[in-house]
Protein backbone atom coordinates (compact mmCIF):
# COMPACT_ATOMS: atom_id res chain seq x y z
CA UNK A 1 0.00 0.00 0.00
CA UNK A 2 1.94 3.42 -0.97
CA UNK A 3 1.90 5.97 1.06
CA UNK A 4 0.33 9.36 0.29
CA UNK A 5 2.53 11.30 -1.96
CA UNK A 6 4.94 13.89 0.20
CA UNK A 7 4.09 17.17 -1.77
CA UNK A 8 0.55 16.71 -0.22
CA UNK A 9 2.20 15.94 2.93
CA UNK A 10 4.58 19.16 2.60
CA UNK A 11 1.60 21.49 1.82
CA UNK A 12 -0.27 20.68 4.24
CA UNK A 13 2.87 21.54 6.65
CA UNK A 14 2.92 24.70 4.83
CA UNK A 15 -0.63 25.62 5.57
CA UNK A 16 -0.37 24.81 8.72
CA UNK A 17 2.66 27.22 9.42
CA UNK A 18 0.99 29.63 7.37
CA UNK A 19 -2.02 29.41 9.87
CA UNK A 20 0.33 29.46 13.23
CA UNK A 21 2.09 32.37 11.59
CA UNK A 22 -1.14 34.57 10.89
CA UNK A 23 -2.56 33.92 14.22
CA UNK A 24 1.05 34.81 16.09
CA UNK A 25 0.86 37.96 14.09
CA UNK A 26 -2.90 39.01 14.48
CA UNK A 27 -3.37 37.53 18.21
CA UNK A 28 -3.26 40.16 20.71
CA UNK A 29 -3.75 37.42 23.19
CA UNK A 30 -0.41 36.11 24.94
CA UNK A 31 -2.33 32.31 25.55
CA UNK A 32 -3.10 32.54 21.79
CA UNK A 33 0.34 33.70 20.79
CA UNK A 34 1.95 30.57 22.44
CA UNK A 35 -0.57 28.46 21.06
CA UNK A 36 0.32 29.59 17.65
CA UNK A 37 3.76 29.02 18.17
CA UNK A 38 2.53 25.60 19.10
CA UNK A 39 1.23 25.30 15.96
CA UNK A 40 3.87 26.24 13.80
CA UNK A 41 6.37 23.91 15.82
CA UNK A 42 3.76 21.09 15.05
CA UNK A 43 3.70 21.79 11.22
CA UNK A 44 7.55 21.45 11.15
CA UNK A 45 7.59 18.49 12.79
CA UNK A 46 5.43 17.62 10.41
CA UNK A 47 7.59 18.64 7.37
CA UNK A 48 10.42 16.39 9.24
CA UNK A 49 8.27 13.19 9.87
CA UNK A 50 6.96 13.67 5.93
CA UNK A 51 10.48 14.66 4.50
CA UNK A 52 11.24 11.06 6.87
CA UNK A 53 8.59 8.90 5.31
CA UNK A 54 10.20 10.38 1.58
CA UNK A 55 13.47 8.92 2.18
CA UNK A 56 12.69 6.03 4.39
CA UNK A 57 15.06 7.15 6.95
CA UNK A 58 14.46 7.23 10.85
CA UNK A 59 16.10 10.99 10.95
CA UNK A 60 12.82 12.37 10.36
CA UNK A 61 11.50 10.97 13.05
CA UNK A 62 14.54 12.13 15.59
CA UNK A 63 14.55 15.37 14.54
CA UNK A 64 10.82 15.24 15.62
CA UNK A 65 11.78 14.38 18.84
CA UNK A 66 14.34 16.80 19.39
CA UNK A 67 11.54 19.39 18.03
CA UNK A 68 9.08 17.69 20.89
CA UNK A 69 11.73 18.08 23.46
CA UNK A 70 12.12 22.01 21.90
CA UNK A 71 8.58 22.78 22.18
CA UNK A 72 8.41 21.35 25.73
CA UNK A 73 10.88 23.32 27.01
CA UNK A 74 9.79 26.80 25.28
CA UNK A 75 5.96 26.23 26.81
CA UNK A 76 7.52 25.88 30.44
CA UNK A 77 9.17 28.92 30.32
CA UNK A 78 6.55 30.54 28.13
CA UNK A 79 3.88 29.86 29.93
CA UNK A 80 6.07 30.81 33.47
CA UNK A 81 6.61 33.81 31.73
CA UNK A 82 2.81 34.59 31.08
CA UNK A 83 2.31 34.31 34.65
CA UNK A 84 5.43 36.92 35.74
CA UNK A 85 3.39 39.36 33.15
CA UNK A 86 0.06 38.68 34.17
CA UNK A 87 0.86 39.27 38.36
CA UNK A 88 2.71 42.44 37.03
CA UNK A 89 0.34 43.74 34.50
CA UNK A 90 -2.85 41.90 35.41
CA UNK A 91 -3.54 41.68 31.89
CA UNK A 92 -3.07 39.24 29.19
CA UNK A 93 -2.81 42.18 26.18
CA UNK A 94 0.53 41.43 24.38
CA UNK A 95 0.72 45.14 23.46
CA UNK A 96 0.48 46.45 27.36
CA UNK A 97 4.45 45.14 28.26
CA UNK A 98 5.96 47.53 25.22
CA UNK A 99 4.65 50.63 27.11
CA UNK A 100 6.61 49.86 30.18
CA UNK A 101 8.98 51.92 31.06
CA UNK A 102 12.83 51.39 32.92
CA UNK B 1 -3.25 4.98 3.21
CA UNK B 2 -4.47 7.90 1.30
CA UNK B 3 -7.62 8.47 2.66
CA UNK B 4 -6.47 8.49 5.80
CA UNK B 5 -4.08 11.13 5.21
CA UNK B 6 -6.60 13.38 3.32
CA UNK B 7 -9.35 13.26 5.70
CA UNK B 8 -6.99 13.70 8.96
CA UNK B 9 -5.19 16.79 6.44
CA UNK B 10 -8.76 18.60 6.07
CA UNK B 11 -10.07 18.00 9.69
CA UNK B 12 -6.43 19.43 10.85
CA UNK B 13 -6.64 22.52 8.62
CA UNK B 14 -10.35 22.88 10.11
CA UNK B 15 -9.10 22.85 13.50
CA UNK B 16 -6.13 24.87 13.63
CA UNK B 17 -8.25 27.70 11.62
CA UNK B 18 -10.85 27.36 14.56
CA UNK B 19 -7.54 27.61 17.32
CA UNK B 20 -6.48 30.78 15.96
CA UNK B 21 -10.42 32.28 15.38
CA UNK B 22 -11.66 31.66 18.75
CA UNK B 23 -11.91 34.00 21.63
CA UNK B 24 -12.15 32.09 25.07
CA UNK B 25 -8.93 30.31 25.06
CA UNK B 26 -10.54 27.26 26.48
CA UNK B 27 -12.74 26.62 23.41
CA UNK B 28 -9.27 27.00 21.33
CA UNK B 29 -7.49 24.24 23.29
CA UNK B 30 -10.21 21.88 22.85
CA UNK B 31 -9.63 22.62 18.40
CA UNK B 32 -6.05 22.65 19.44
CA UNK B 33 -6.62 19.03 20.88
CA UNK B 34 -8.71 17.66 17.90
CA UNK B 35 -5.53 19.39 15.44
CA UNK B 36 -2.78 17.24 17.36
CA UNK B 37 -4.56 14.36 16.89
CA UNK B 38 -5.34 14.74 13.25
CA UNK B 39 -1.78 15.60 12.81
CA UNK B 40 -0.77 12.35 14.73
CA UNK B 41 -2.90 10.54 12.20
CA UNK B 42 -1.18 12.09 9.74
CA UNK B 43 1.94 10.97 11.38
CA UNK B 44 0.44 7.46 11.12
CA UNK B 45 -0.60 7.39 7.65
CA UNK B 46 3.16 8.56 6.68
CA UNK B 47 4.11 5.03 8.20
CA UNK B 48 5.63 6.97 11.42
CA UNK B 49 3.39 5.13 14.20
CA UNK B 50 5.88 5.59 17.39
CA UNK B 51 6.04 9.99 16.55
CA UNK B 52 2.31 9.44 16.27
CA UNK B 53 2.55 7.94 20.01
CA UNK B 54 4.74 10.49 21.24
CA UNK B 55 2.67 13.42 19.53
CA UNK B 56 -0.96 12.57 21.62
CA UNK B 57 1.06 11.72 24.36
CA UNK B 58 3.15 14.80 24.82
CA UNK B 59 1.82 17.09 22.49
CA UNK B 60 -1.97 16.01 22.96
CA UNK B 61 -1.47 15.25 27.12
CA UNK B 62 1.28 17.52 28.46
CA UNK B 63 1.74 20.47 26.79
CA UNK B 64 -2.25 21.07 26.89
CA UNK B 65 -2.19 19.92 30.21
CA UNK B 66 -0.17 23.04 30.60
CA UNK B 67 -2.18 25.23 29.22
CA UNK B 68 -5.23 24.42 30.70
CA UNK B 69 -3.08 24.87 34.40
CA UNK B 70 -1.90 28.15 32.80
CA UNK B 71 -6.09 29.37 31.99
CA UNK B 72 -7.45 27.89 35.40
CA UNK B 73 -4.12 30.06 37.28
CA UNK B 74 -5.32 33.21 35.45
CA UNK B 75 -9.20 33.20 34.96
CA UNK B 76 -11.77 34.76 37.08
CA UNK B 77 -13.45 33.22 39.27
CA UNK B 78 -16.98 34.94 39.05
CA UNK B 79 -16.66 33.92 35.34
CA UNK B 80 -16.15 30.48 35.62
CA UNK B 81 -19.00 30.32 38.47
CA UNK B 82 -21.36 31.90 35.86
CA UNK B 83 -20.13 29.73 32.91
CA UNK B 84 -20.97 26.32 34.93
CA UNK B 85 -24.36 27.67 36.31
CA UNK B 86 -24.99 28.31 32.62
CA UNK B 87 -24.25 24.72 31.84
CA UNK B 88 -22.02 23.68 28.96
CA UNK B 89 -23.53 24.80 25.58
CA UNK B 90 -23.56 22.42 22.77
CA UNK B 91 -21.95 24.48 20.16
CA UNK B 92 -18.94 24.20 22.28
CA UNK B 93 -18.47 20.93 22.53
CA UNK B 94 -20.13 19.25 19.46
CA UNK B 95 -17.87 20.68 16.57
CA UNK B 96 -14.58 19.19 17.83
CA UNK B 97 -16.33 16.32 19.12
CA UNK B 98 -17.50 14.95 15.88
CA UNK B 99 -13.76 16.14 14.58
CA UNK B 100 -12.38 13.58 16.72
CA UNK B 101 -15.26 10.76 15.79
CA UNK B 102 -14.49 11.36 12.38
CA UNK B 103 -10.58 10.50 13.36
CA UNK B 104 -11.40 7.44 15.63
CA UNK B 105 -13.66 6.06 12.99
CA UNK B 106 -11.14 6.14 9.91
CA UNK B 107 -8.15 4.90 12.53
CA UNK B 108 -10.61 2.21 13.40
CA UNK B 109 -11.46 1.12 9.46
CA UNK B 110 -7.97 1.48 8.52
CA UNK B 111 -6.90 -1.01 11.31
CA UNK B 112 -10.16 -2.92 10.62
CA UNK B 113 -9.31 -3.42 6.52
CA UNK B 114 -4.98 -4.19 7.11
CA UNK B 115 -4.57 -5.15 10.61
CA UNK B 116 -0.93 -6.22 9.75
CA UNK B 117 -0.32 -3.14 7.59
CA UNK B 118 -2.97 -0.43 8.82
CA UNK B 119 -0.19 2.82 7.78
CA UNK B 120 1.41 3.46 4.79
CA UNK B 121 3.99 1.14 3.03
CA UNK B 122 6.99 1.76 4.09
CA UNK B 123 7.06 1.42 8.34
CA UNK B 124 9.63 2.87 10.38
CA UNK B 125 9.33 1.37 13.59
CA UNK B 126 10.90 2.89 17.25
CA UNK B 127 13.57 0.18 16.45
CA UNK B 128 15.08 2.14 13.76
CA UNK B 129 14.14 5.51 15.14
CA UNK B 130 15.92 4.24 18.87
CA UNK B 131 18.86 3.11 17.18
CA UNK B 132 19.77 6.45 15.27
CA UNK B 133 18.74 8.71 18.31
CA UNK B 134 21.22 6.75 20.69
CA UNK B 135 23.51 6.50 16.92
CA UNK B 136 24.67 9.08 15.46
CA UNK B 137 22.40 11.44 17.69
CA UNK B 138 23.49 10.89 20.89
CA UNK B 139 25.30 14.18 21.11
CA UNK B 140 21.98 15.53 20.18
CA UNK B 141 19.93 13.97 22.68
CA UNK B 142 22.77 14.86 25.15
CA UNK B 143 21.85 18.87 24.30
CA UNK B 144 18.15 18.06 24.54
CA UNK B 145 18.82 17.07 28.17
CA UNK B 146 20.36 20.03 28.35
CA UNK B 147 18.06 22.21 27.05
CA UNK B 148 15.10 20.42 29.01
CA UNK B 149 17.11 21.21 32.56
CA UNK B 150 17.40 24.56 31.53
CA UNK B 151 13.81 24.99 30.70
CA UNK B 152 13.08 23.39 34.50
CA UNK B 153 15.72 26.08 35.68
CA UNK B 154 13.77 28.95 34.09
CA UNK B 155 10.70 28.11 34.90
CA UNK B 156 11.24 27.30 38.88
CA UNK B 157 13.06 30.34 38.90
CA UNK B 158 10.53 32.64 37.07
CA UNK B 159 7.49 31.38 39.27
CA UNK B 160 9.67 31.12 42.39
CA UNK B 161 10.74 35.50 41.86
CA UNK B 162 7.49 35.59 41.72
CA UNK B 163 6.35 34.21 44.99
CA UNK B 164 8.80 36.15 46.88
CA UNK B 165 7.72 39.35 45.60
CA UNK B 166 3.81 38.12 46.88
CA UNK B 167 5.24 37.91 49.86
CA UNK B 168 7.27 41.15 49.98
CA UNK B 169 3.63 42.54 49.20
Amino acid sequence: MPAPPFEYGLIVAGILFGIGAVGLLVRKNIIFMLMSIEIMLNSAALAFIVAGSRWGKADGQVMFIFILTMAAAELAVGLALVLQLYNTFRSLDSDIPSRMRG
Amino acid sequence: MNWLFYISAIVAIISTVMVITRTKPVHAILYLVVSFFAVALMFFSFGAPFAAALEIIIYAGAIIVLFVFIIMLLSPGSEAGEQERSGIKREEWFFPGVMIGILLIQLLIALLMSPNNPGAGLEIGPKAVSAALFGPYLLGVELASILLLGGLVGAYHLCRRNSNQGDEQ
